[in-house]
C-alpha cells in the first residue's frame, strides 16, 4: 500500500479496499522501521489512530472528501495543538500550540489524517537540514547526502513512502530544493495563496506554504483541500476557490516554455543540467515549443534575499525572549540578562547569523542602503518575470546547481550554502508559483530535479504540464533502494 | 533676561473600540490580569495582526474634524525594541506615513487669547502591555490586557508658549476627542488620554534649545505642574552655565519634580521597517465622504442653533457643556415653538436630568425613557393651555418615565385636561359669586386678598380651570 499516490490511496479507502485505520498503521510502523532517517520529530499513534478512526466513520457516513483518510505529516514550521511545535529548535523544544495552523485546520477538516510532525531547518532556515536542533535528516537516496532544506523531513518522508504526502515551506526555496535533492514533486503556490496563519514566521513577505507528494496529481488534490482565503491572515489573497486538478487533462502541444540563459550558467553541474535538458527535450516532443528568454537580474536574487529575509526575521524572530514561552535560561542577572541568555541558549547558529544580518541591515544608517536598495530589485526581478511571461506561458530550468551535497560539504561555509538557493530564490522574490518535479540522477545517483515556474495564481497551469510529463515519464515513480 | 518657552505636545488618545486594533480580544478596562490577552496579544508562534477598521475609522474622523490630511494609503511599520511587556519584540506602529498628516485645533490661549495649535501628524499604533513591579517579590508581573489596544497618537508642531497654553491645548484636544467626535472615552485615570510634553527654552528669536520629553503625564495637573517644573529647572540650568542634554524625563508628583530616565545617547535604534504582515492601508474617498458625513455637528453651531429657540445663554451653556446633551436637546427641540423650547429645555436640565443621573442612563439613550413624541406633545399641551405646567412636571412626566403611556393618555387617565370653555368656568365663576358674598364685597371694598380666596374657591370647584382665564373673567365680572 506504502507504494500508492493519494489519488489511489483515496480509491482504495473510499471504495473500502482499506480503512483509514489500516492506512495509518502501516504509514507508523513504517515510520517505526526507518526512524534511521530522522524525518520525524514527533509521532502519537493514539491521535492518528484516533483520527483515522474519526475518518472511518466518515467514510461509513458517506461525507467523506477525495482526502478523508489520507495520512499526512506536518512540516514542524505549522503550529498543531495535538502534537508539539518546535521549529525545530531548541527554542521552542516541547512547546504545544493551543490552536492549529489554518493549513493543518484545512487538510484535517478535508479528512487527512496526521502522521506527526516533520524535521528541518530551525526556523526553515537552511538549504541542507543540517541546522536543525534535533539532528540530520538523511536522504532515503544516498544516506550520506543531505534530503535538502529547510523542508528536508517533508522530503525524505515522501521519498521514503513513510508518509504519502507532507506540507512544506517555501521562504527563498525550501520546498523545491529538497523535492530535487530527495527526488519528490514539491510545489509552493503563490504568495498569498495559502494561509500563514500558525505557520511560525520566518520572512513574511516571501513563506508560503505547500506541498510534498509523489506526483503533481496528488499535489493538485491536495491544494484542493488546503488553499483558499483566510480572514486571519492580512496577506491572503480573497479570490473564489478552485479545482487545482482542472488542468490535469490539458494537453502542452503549443505551450511556450521559456528556458532562461541565465539558469544554465557557469555554475550548473554538467549532470544536472544534462538531465534538465533531457526534460526539455521530453516537453518538445510532447509538442511544446521552448523559448529562450532572459531573466537577467535573477542573480541578484542572493544578495536581495539574504537582506529581506533576515531583516524580517530579526525581527519576526524577537518574540522568542523566554518570557511568556519557549526556553528560559535557569540563571541570570537581570530582565536584559535573561532575555540574552534566553535567546543565545535557544537559538542555533544559523538563525542567530541571520538575526544578527538583519539586524544591521535595518540600523539606522544602513536601512537606505539595504534594505530599500533590495526592496527596488526585488520589484525589477518581479518585473522581469513579468516581462518574461508575454513571451512563454510557463518558465522551466534546474532546481539547483548540482545533486545534493554530502553532509558537512558546505556547513562551514555560509555563503556556499546561500548559493544553493540560486535558481529558486527568484521566484520566490517574484511570489509566483513554481515547482521541482523529478527528471532524472545525477552524480552518486543522486535525484535532479526540474523546476517549472507560471505566473501568479496559475498554479492549475503548472501542475497539468507537470502532469503532462509525470504521464510521459517514470522518474516520479523510483522510489530509493532499500526502502 | 528673558526666555521664551517652546512646548509640543504628542497625545496618546485610546481609540473607543470595543476589540483590539490587531485581535478581537476585548478593549475593556479592569478585567483580571491577562484575561483578554489573545493568542494574537500573547504574540504566540504563527499568530498574525489583522487590522480592526473602527480604528481606522476613528483616524479619520479625527483627521477630518481638525481639517487634516487623510492619507489615502498609509503604512504600519515594526518599531523593534526588547521590552517584557511588548511581546512581540516590535510594536506595530505608522512611521513614515501616517494616516491623518496637518490640521489644527482653536484654543483660548491665557495669555495670547483665540490661537491655532498646529498639529503635525496623527498616526495609529497598538498600546503594549503593563509591568507590575510592586506586587512581586523580586519579580515582575505582566499583565497583557492593555496589549493592542488601539492609540491614535497625536503630534503638535512646538508652538505653544506656556505650560498654560500647553494645558488649554490638552484640554481642547481631549474636548474634541471625547464630546465632539466620540472617539476616545477620555478616562485620564484609566489612561486613555496620556501626554509627552516636549520642552526647551530659548532667547527670543534664537534657535530651537534643545529639548527634553516628559513622558506619560496623565492628568492636565501634572501636564501644567511637570512643564512649570521643567521649565523652572532648563533656565536655571542656563543660567547658571550649564548645558541642556536631550533626554527622556519622568515627572514625580509626590516630589513635583521630573527626573531623568535615558539620554538621547542611550535611546534605541528601532530599526522601523513596513510589517510584511500588513498590506498598506488603503483608504478610499468614498469611505471619507461616509465618515464626513457621519461627523457631527460643531459644538459652536449647536450653540447658535440653541440661541434661536431664544434660549436663555445660561442655559445654552448647561446644554453644550456635553455633546450628548446638546445634541439629544436639538433633536427633541426640532419644529417647536420658543415657548414649548423654554418647556422642554427646562425639563431637560432639571427633572430629566436628575432622573437620568439617578438610573445612570445616558442622554442619548433619553428616548427609550422618555418617547420624544410624547414628550414634545407634552411641552405642547402646557402651551396651548390645555394643562397646567405644574401638572405636567410634577404628575405626567413621573407618569411617562414610569412606563404609564403617552402624555394624552396620562392627561386623560388622571383627568388633568384644564377647562378653557369660558362657559363652563363662568358658570362655576358665577356660582361662587353667588356663594361668597361677603369676599365680593371685601374685594370691592379694596381688599386685594379677597380676589386670591375667590380664585382659591374657584380653583377648589373646579380644579382643573385654567388659572389664566379664571383670573381674567373673575375681574370683568367683579367690575
Amino acid at each position: 500500500m506504502f507504494d500508492k499516490s493519494v489519488a489511489e490511496l483515496s480509491r482504495a479507502l473510499l471504495s473500502k479496499q482499506i480503512s483509514a485505520v489500516e492506512l495509518a498503521r502501516i504509514y507508523l510502523d513504517r515510520i517505526e522501521q526507518h526512524r534511521a532517517l530522522n524525518a520525524f520529530l514527533d509521532v502519537r499513534p493514539d491521535v492518528t489512530l484516533g483520527q483515522a478512526k474519526a475518518a472511518d466513520a466518515r467514510i461509513a457516513r458517506g461525507d467523506a472528501t477525495p482526502l478523508t483518510g489520507v495520512p499526512i505529516a506536518h512540516k514542524d514550521i505549522f503550529v498543531t495543538r495535538d502534537f508539539a511545535s518546535t521549529a525545530s529548535s531548541r527554542m521552542l523544544q516541547g512547546y504545544m500550540s493551543p490552536f492549529d495552523a489554518t493549513i493543518v485546520e484545512n487538510l484535517a477538516g478535508a479528512g487527512m489524517v496526521t502522521l506527526g510532525k516533520l524535521n528541518c531547518d530551525e526556523f526553515a532556515m537552511g538549504s541542507s537540514n543540517e541546522n536543525s536542533h534535533y539532528g540530520n535528516v538523511l536522504n532515503p537516496w544516498d544516506k550520506n547526502a543531505v534530503p535538502g532544506g529547510s523542508s528536508g523531513g517533508s522530503a525524505a518522508a515522501v521519498a521514503a513512502r513513510i508518509a504519502p504526502a507532507a506540507t512544506a515551506t517555501d521562504t527563498g526555496g525550501s520546498i523545491r530544493e529538497p523535492a530535487a535533492f530527495s527526488g519528490v514533486t514539491g510545489i509552493k503556490p503563490t504568495y498569498g495563496r495559502a494561509s500563514r496563519w500558525g505557520m511560525i514566521a520566518f520572512a513574511s513577505s516571501l513563506d508560503q506554504a505547500g506541498v510534498m507528494t509523489c506526483s503533481a496529481e496528488d499535489a493538485a488534490l491536495l491544494f484542493n483541500g488546503m488553499l483558499g482565503f483566510d480572514p486571519k491572515d492580512s496577506t491572503s489573497v480573497e479570490r473564489a476557490a478552485e479545482d487545482y486538478t482542472r488542468d490535469l487533462r490539458s494537453d502542452v502541444k503549443g505551450l511556450r516554455i521559456g528556458v532562461p540563459a541565465e539558469f544554465f550558467d557557469a555554475g550548473l553541474q554538467p549532470d544536472v543540467e544534462k538531465a534538465v535538458r533531457e526534460a526539455l527535450a521530453e516537453y518538445a516532443r510532447l509538442g511544446a515549443n521552448l523559448v529562450d528568454i532572459s531573466l537577467p537580474n535573477a542573480a541578484l536574487g542572493i544578495p536581495v534575499y539574504y537582506v529581506i529575509a533576515p531583516a524580517e526575521c530579526s525581527s519576526n524572530l524577537s518574540r522568542f525572549d523566554g518570557i511568556r514561552y519557549g526556553h528560559r535560561a535557569e540563571r541570570y542577572a537581570d530582565l536584559d540578562d535573561m532575555i540574552k541568555k534566553s535567546r543565545a541558549e535557544g537559538f542555533g547558529p544559523e538563525p542567530q547569523r541571520r538575526i544578527l544580518i538583519g539586524t544591521y541591515v535595518l540600523s539606522h544608517g544602513y536601512y537606505d542602503a539595504y534594505y530599500i536598495q533590495a526592496q527596488k530589485v526585488r520589484r525589477i526581478i518581479a518585473d522581469e518575470f513579468q516581462q518574461a511571461f508575454r513571451a512563454c506561458d510557463v518558465i522551466a530550468g534546474p532546481v539547483t546547481t548540482s545533486v545534493a551535497f554530502g553532509f558537512g560539504e558546505k556547513a562551514a561555509d555560509p555563503v556556499a550554502m546561500y548559493l544553493s538557493d540560486l535558481y529558486t530564490i527568484p521566484g520566490s522574490l517574484a511570489g509566483i508559483p513554481a515547482m521541482s518535479l523529478p527528471c532524472g540522477f545525477g552524480a552518486h545517483n543522486r535525484p535532479v530535479g526540474l523546476q517549472l515556474m507560471a505566473n501568479y495564481f496559475e498554479e492549475a497551469k503548472l501542475l497539468g504540464v507537470a502532469h503532462r510529463y509525470q504521464e510521459a515519464t517514470d522518474w516520479h515513480r523510483r522510489m530509493p533502494p532499500g526502502i | 533676561m528673558n526666555w521664551e518657552v517652546v512646548i509640543g505636545l504628542e497625545t496618546h488618545v485610546q481609540l473607543s473600540t470595543r476589540s483590539k486594533i490587531f485581535s478581537n480580544a476585548s478593549t475593556q478596562f479592569g478585567a483580571p490580569p491577562n484575561t483578554q490577552a489573545s493568542v494574537i496579544d500573547l504574540a504566540l508562534p504563527g499568530t498574525l495582526p489583522v487590522l480592526n477598521r473602527g480604528a481606522v475609522e476613528r483616524a479619520i474622523r479625527f483627521g477630518l474634524s481638525i481639517g487634516g490630511t487623510i492619507n489615502t494609503r498609509s503604512i504600519f511599520a515594526r518599531k523593534n525594541y526588547f521590552y517584557p511587556d511588548l511581546p512581540k519584540g516590535y510594536q506595530i506602529s505608522q512611521y513614515e506615513i501616517p494616516i491623518v498628516q496637518g490640521g489644527k485645533i482653536p484654543i483660548d490661549s491665557p495669555t495670547r487669547g483665540q490661537i491655532e495649535i498646529q498639529l503635525t501628524r496623527a498616526h495609529l499604533e497598538e498600546d503594549a502591555g503593563k509591568s507590575l513591579h510592586e506586587d512581586f517579590q523580586g519579580m515582575s508581573g505582566i499583565d497583557l490586557n492593555r496589549a493592542g489596544t488601539p492609540l491614535l497618537e497625536i503630534v503638535s508642531e512646538p508652538v505653544m508658549r506656556s505650560a498654560a497654553e500647553a494645558v488649554a491645548y490638552a484640554k481642547a484636544l481631549h474636548k474634541r476627542v471625547v464630546e465632539e467626535i466620540e472617539i476616545c472615552d477620555g478616562n485620564m485615570q484609566e489612561g486613555s488620554f496620556r501626554c509627552d510634553a516636549n520642552v526647551s527654552v530659548r532667547r527670543p528669536g534664537a534657535p530651537l534649545g534643545t529639548r527634553r520629553e516628559i513622558k506619560n503625564l496623565n492628568s492636565f495637573r501634572f501636564l501644567q505642574q511637570a512643564i512649570e517644573y521643567e521649565i523652572k529647572w532648563q533656565i536655571e540650568t542656563l543660567e547658571d552655565g550649564g548645558k541642556i542634554q536631550q533626554a527622556t524625563v519622568l515627572f514625580d508628583p509626590d516630589k513635583g519634580e521630573t527626573r531623568m530616565m535615558r539620554t538621547k545617547e542611550d535611546a534605541h535604534d528601532y530599526r522601523y521597517f513596513p510589517d510584511p504582515d500588513l498590506l498598506p492601508v488603503m483608504i478610499s474617498e468614498e469611505w471619507i465622504e461616509q465618515v464626513r458625513q457621519s461627523l457631527p455637528e460643531k459644538l459652536d453651531k449647536q450653540r447658535e442653533r440653541l440661541l434661536e429657540y431664544k434660549i436663555p445663554v445660561q442655559q445654552v451653556e448647561q446644554l453644550t457643556a456635553s455633546r450628548s446633551i446638546s445634541s439629544s436637546a436639538l433633536t427633541l427641540l426640532k419644529g417647536s415653538t420658543d415657548k414649548e423650547a423654554s418647556l422642554l429645555v427646562n425639563w431637560l436640565l432639571g427633572p430629566i436630568s436628575s432622573k437620568l443621573k439617578q438610573e445612570s442612563i445616558e442622554f442619548d439613550q433619553l428616548d427609550t425613557k422618555l418617547p420624544r413624541d410624547s414628550l414634545k406633545t407634552l411641552a405642547a399641551r402646557v402651551a396651548e393651555g390645555s394643562i397646567s405646567n405644574s401638572a405636567a412636571g410634577s404628575i405626567v412626566l413621573p407618569a411617562m418615565w414610569a412606563g404609564e403611556g403617552t402624555a394624552d393618555e396620562i392627561i386623560e387617565k388622571k383627568g388633568l385636561k384644564q377647562i378653557s370653555d369660558s362657559g363652563a368656568i363662568e358658570k362655576i365663576i358665577d356660582e361662587v359669586i353667588a356663594t361668597h358674598a361677603q369676599l365680593v364685597a371685601d374685594y370691592r371694598n379694596g381688599k386685594e386678598k379677597a380676589f386670591n380666596a375667590l380664585v382659591g374657591q374657584i380653583m377648589k370647584a373646579r380644579r382643573n380651570a385654567n388659572p389664566t382665564q379664571v383670573n381674567a373673567i373673575l375681574k370683568t365680572k367683579l367690575r
